[in-house]
């Protein structure tokens, strides 16, 4: 039955790669700066869920901690992003 | 190879959560590809950051509980922490977009 189970990590691995993929196609393509700021938010969301597929594999907890520093770093980073884009300054005097 | 002799009760759950995550995660991702608008492309690629993640996390819990031996939750706070974070980058990029797409004028006009 693990055997399952390991086959379902694979396919998710992969479902993540592939929607990884979509959003470098969007990051690039991307016409304005808030398709592209999108498209990062997307990116690391994946990016994330690809790193705990490899925690999957691996039984490791250090792929949760890393995990939870890239959900972190990539809402502040987002979160800069799309206020520079708003006001021409992220943080205001 | 971690994941053999896992019970029963773990492994169904897990697996059916981990095909619904990644079906839903890149079925957002495709859309935030094919849409035509900014503004419709803002909506997939949510299903993929709310639900997907939560299938994912779910299954993880599990799995990790299932191999300690013992409830292990600590995968809610990246849960707990991406619930709140998504609905603020959503609106600000939305306010960002809209403000940059000169609609704002025509509001106040």
């Amino acid at each position: 039955m693990s055997l399952v189970l390991d086959y379902a990590v694979w396919f998710a691995s992969l479902c993540f790669v592939v929607a990884m993929l979509c959003a470098l196609v969007r990051l690039f393509v991307g016409p304005h700066a808030q398709d592209r700021v999108l498209a990062l938010d997307t990116f690391y969301i994946n990016g994330m869920l690809s790193l705990l597929m490899l925690g999957f594999r691996a039984g490791s907890a250090f792929y949760f901690e890393m995990a939870l520093l890239i959900a972190l770093f990539g809402f502040a980073s987002t979160i800069a992003l799309a206020k520079f884009l708003l006001r021409g300054e992220v943080i205001e005097p | 190879m971690t994941l053999t002799g896992l019970p029963l009760w773990a492994t169904v759950p897990a697996t059916l959560l981990l095909i619904a995550g990644g079906l839903l995660t890149l079925t957002g991702s495709i859309g935030l590809v094919r849409f035509k608008d900014f503004f419709a492309r803002m909506h997939p690629p949510t299903m993929g950051t709310t639900l997907g993640t939560a299938c994912v996390l779910v299954a993880s819990m599990l799995v990790s509980s299932a191999l300690v031996h013992r409830p292990a939750v600590h995968e809610v706070l990246i849960l707990l922490f991406l619930f709140i974070t998504a609905p603020v980058t959503a609106m600000l990029l939305m306010r960002a977009a809209f403000y940059r797409s000169g609609a704002r004028r025509h509001v106040n006009d």
